[in-house]
């Protein structure tokens, strides 16, 4: 399980547990919306599936936009159920299957030989599965005659035995639908030609056919992993018993995701570091120049899970008993700050969203020097750290740290450290 | 840099001064000097002590305020030091998040995790320092060796070039280079894997007990690039836990020195010799404290010696785009490179590079558990009484470091003197490394250590993890540590079984 938040947790101290109503509502609400999302998400992966089937079937500039589109979609169900991640171990373990960050692209297709300081040409840059039928991995021999959901999550995956799903997953679908962003820090996604997938002598770039195996392989084992997932959430899935499991271990659940995600991956990883970096890739949804979508909908996504309400894909609501409700029991003026901070998030966030949209995307706003990018970034930044400040409060005030502590009451005590 | 020069020079004019402390450069030029009252109470507070009957003051706690609570679960070494304020958690994060960053191949869209490789032996810190617990061998024939890499190392003749004294001068395998990488980018041959064959001993002990050892035997296999040099000496070594490191890299060079007895002058049969080696970083001769012989000099360093030597990463300090490939890998010195302007022409630059260091540096120390337990204070006295202590340090005070609130001025019980011990025949790799020779070690630290299987899930210990069990392990002391050894074994087992017990409340 991602601890980035657990940590925090260590600092806090235990307390009696308050009598509070409901928790298996709030937790039964919790695992609804979970399921909600995962099936969002896959209706949009199902859409998406549809539009690369008709691009690999009719190639044409229509149908790779309508495919680009379609994959565009499919984002917010998905990041909206990023919140979830962090304290569902189930939910942890195959999320790089799905999402992994940053991709092998040169492992999947071709790339601009001016990248990484390359100045000619370079047998190697060209050594990826569209472009060759077999060839040697981590010291294996990958037979990738066929390009299959089996190659992407079997040898491929294997190749390195290790959980680095470099060449699956959302990512790698964008990569092959945009291509690479070569625009650096100036306005622009990535621009990859429909004739990438054109039949015939129209085929730009070699390998059409091969290239749009490795895109339907790879949309269809999203479809699938998603599929997996929102089984999990549904009556009787794993994901929905380990968090109904034990109630207070449940609430933690919540916290640990809102607080995981709030700062040491979303402030943290996927922001500052970009900052802090000035990689105008560095960033989530590169290719596509979706990044400021992925932000916002990942604080969406905290934000939703401690009202306990989820507005669907269809404009349907679910909603239901709340972690708000229940820190509003114990203190109303905390659950006040909390909905105030989350609110505030969400004004930053907005903020970055809509300057993108403007056309100052976020690969711009990385650039080293760029006072007006690093300003929204880094107020996006300030208010996800605030919130988790909020959301430790409320972790020492429901008294749900159930994470067992061994001999350890000398910590609190300054006689027990030499001075 | 010209006064740090010096003391490379006062090495080799005047030996018998090698280790006096203000000849050798201290890492942390910053850090506040002591008074002679601080002096006094750092000397009386680190002091062995005589009494067993109760636990010492601070005893619990071995980082100091650095300290964190024994977890329960196998996260126990992934949380930050006690003592850091929120604002530099954040830092810790990006830290962590350098730490799991999966390199990727080069070229690539992004600028700042491309450059792996070309021939590597993992895509990521984490994969190695899982859970930043100890490695392990691999468990079967088939099993990922991880955890666990081969350095390579060819023994050449005796140089002076650093103005070290009594270096070894190893160089690297010719074909291979300093380290086995047994992974490569699409394309790229891996260099190939390494076997073990385990061979059983058994060591009677007191009262009727037996041990078994088991003796490795390591062979290379699936070269890929032809033959290795026919002296080549194979040096196996698993992932070393991660917890505390910031504390060792902020013990003040004198006090290490001030244990070393090169020359056993107080006859104890127990030398303690300091290693020396190239600090890149400061352009001198420097007290090498990280890594199994103590290869470096800080802690900036090692995470750099592991981003060039594992990943196949550039820094500032090894430049090499193409890591540890030989001239003759031709085909892996011309693969792309993943440098950038943006990060000082490297792969990685000097900020992933601090951010990765401060990770390391202030990863927590869990607290001790059952300090005050009957059976662990008897283990303590059997640990001093035997002579542990003698390499095994308790104790040391941490220099007051302005810029490192973390790190400064605590109370450290880490039970290593960072000093390298010849550990006799059965240890020995005969592979030599700056000035250790084939049988020298460098103590290693004993905190952590009885968290071992919660957080790793195995009891495998060693520079080669050839050891099952603490037993085991202190079984296999040979060398300086004969006589220590022997009387473990000669020892009533309730003793025996207490000293284990004590190792297992560290």
């Amino acid at each position: 399980m991602k601890t980035k938040f657990a940590l925090a947790l260590g600092t806090s101290i235990l307390v009696a547990l308050p009598a509070l109503a409901d928790k298996a509502a709030v937790l039964d609400n919790y695992a609804d919306i979970a399921q909600a999302k995962y099936e969002d998400s896959l209706a949009g992966a199902k859409r998406l599936q549809a539009a690369v089937d008709s691009l690999i079937a009719n190639p044409s500039a229509e149908a790779l936009q309508a495919a680009k589109d379609a994959w565009l979609a499919s984002r917010p169900a998905y990041q909206q159920s990023e919140v979830y991640r962090f304290g569902n171990a189930i939910v942890d373990d195959w999320e790089g299957k799905v999402n992994a960050w940053p991709l092998d692209e040169g492992l999947i297709d071709y790339v601009d030989a001016s990248y990484g300081g390359a100045t000619d040409e370079n047998e190697y840059a060209v050594l990826n599965v569209v472009a060759n039928a077999s060839f040697t991995l981590a010291g294996a021999d990958i037979d990738a005659s066929s390009i299959t959901p089996d190659l992407l999550e079997g040898a491929l995956h294997e190749a390195d035995g290790v959980e680095a799903n470099v060449a699956t997953g959302y990512h790698a679908i964008e990569f092959l639908l945009w291509g690479q962003d070569l625009n650096g820090f100036e306005y622009g996604a990535g621009n990859r030609p429909w004739t990438d997938y054109a039949m015939g002598d129209a085929c730009t770039n070699g390998n059409c056919d091969r290239r749009g195996e490795y895109l339907k392989a790879a949309t269809d084992l999203l479809v699938s992993d998603l599929e997996w997932m929102a089984a999990q959430w549904a009556e009787g899935g794993d994901a929905r018993s380990a968090v109904m499991a034990d109630e207070d271990a449940g609430i933690t659940s919540i916290l640990t995701g809102m607080g995981s995600l709030s700062y040491g991956e979303q402030a943290g990883e996927r922001m500052k570091l970009g900052v802090l970096l000035n990689d105008p890739e560095e960033e989530h949804d590169c290719f596509a120049d979706n990044t400021h979508n992925s932000h916002f909908y990942d604080a969406l996504g905290i934000r939703n899970v401690y009202l306990g309400s989820y507005t669907r894909a269809d404009g349907s609501v679910v909603s239901g008993p709340s972690l708000a409700s229940l820190v509003a029991e114990v203190d109303p003026a905390l659950d006040a700050e909390m909905q105030s901070k989350l609110n505030a998030t969400m004004f930053e966030m907005l903020e970055l969203k809509l300057a993108a949209e403007k056309g100052f995307s976020y690969d711009m706003m990385l650039e080293r020097g760029n006072a007006a990018g690093e300003a929204l970034i880094m107020g996006a930044v300030d208010a996800l750290v605030d919130q988790t400040r909020t959301i430790e409060r409320i972790v020492a005030s429901l008294g749900v740290d159930t994470i067992e502590f061994e001999g350890s009451d000398s910590l609190d005590n300054p006689d027990a450290v030499f001075q | 840099m010209t006064h740090r020069f010096a003391a490379a020079l006062a090495l080799l004019a005047a030996p018998a001064l090698v280790f006096a402390a203000d000849r050798l450069a201290d890492p942390h030029p910053t850090a506040v000097p002591r008074t002679a009252a601080e002096a006094a109470r750092i000397a009386a507070v680190t002091a062995p002590t005589t009494e067993f009957g109760k636990p010492e003051a601070f005893e619990t706690n071995s980082a100091g305020a650095a300290t964190i609570p024994a977890r329960a679960a196998a996260r126990g070494f992934l949380q930050p030091a006690g003592n850091i304020d929120f604002d530099r958690r954040l830092e810790f994060e990006l830290g962590n998040a350098m730490f799991e960053k999966l390199w990727v191949s080069s070229p690539s869209s992004t600028l700042a995790s491309d450059g792996l490789g070309p021939l590597f032996n993992a895509r990521s810190c984490r994969r190695c320092h899982v859970a930043n617990g100890r490695g392990h061998p691999p468990l079967s024939g088939d099993d990922s060796r991880v955890s666990m890499v081969m350095r390579l190392a060819v023994p050449a003749p005796q140089t002076t070039a650093l103005g070290i004294l009594d270096d070894q001068a190893a160089r690297p395998d010719p074909t291979y280079g300093a380290q086995l990488q047994d992974l490569g980018i699409a394309g790229m041959p891996a260099e190939g894997s390494f076997d073990i064959a385990y061979e059983e001993i058994r060591v009677p002990l007191s009262e009727g007990e037996e041990a078994w050892l088991r003796n490795p035997t390591y062979s290379l296999r699936e070269l890929n690039y032809g033959d290795a040099h026919p002296d080549l000496r194979l040096s196996p070594r698993i992932a070393q836990q991660m917890i505390g490191l910031g504390l060792l890299d902020a013990i003040p060079t004198a006090d290490i020195l001030a244990n070393a007895d090169p020359d056993d002058s107080n006859g104890d049969g127990i030398s303690g010799r300091a290693q020396i080696v190239q600090s890149h970083e400061y352009g001198a001769p420097m007290l090498g404290r990280f890594g199994h012989k103590a290869g470096q000099p800080t802690l900036r360093q090692q995470v750099a010696a592991a981003f060039h030597g594992d990943i196949g990463i550039s820094s500032t300090l090894f430049s090499e785009g193409y890591g540890d490939c030989m001239p003759g890998q031709t085909r892996c010195r011309i693969a792309p490179d993943g440098s950038t302007e943006h990060h000082d022409n490297r792969e990685i630059g000097d900020i992933g590079l601090d951010l990765t260091t401060f990770y390391a540096a202030t990863i927590g120390v869990p607290a001790r558990r059952d300090v005050g337990d009957a059976e662990v204070l008897r283990g303590k006295a059997v640990f001093y009484e035997t002579g542990c202590i003698s390499c095994h340090t308790p104790k040391f005070v941490t220099h007051r470091l302005p810029d490192q609130p973390e790190q400064s001025f605590q109370l450290i019980w880490p039970y290593t003197d960072l000093l390298l011990h010849d550990m006799g025949p059965g240890l020995a790799d005969n592979s030599p490394e700056g000035r250790a020779n084939g049988q020298e070690w460098r103590t290693p630290p004993l905190w952590g250590i009885g968290l071992t299987a919660q957080v790793s899930g195995h009891s495998f210990f060693l520079h080669d993890g050839r050891a099952r069990s603490l037993l085991e392990a202190v079984l296999w002391h040979g060398g300086e540590a004969e006589a220590q050894k022997t009387r473990v074994i000669e020892m009533p087992k309730a003793d025996r079984d207490a000293l284990i017990r004590f190792l297992e409340s560290l």
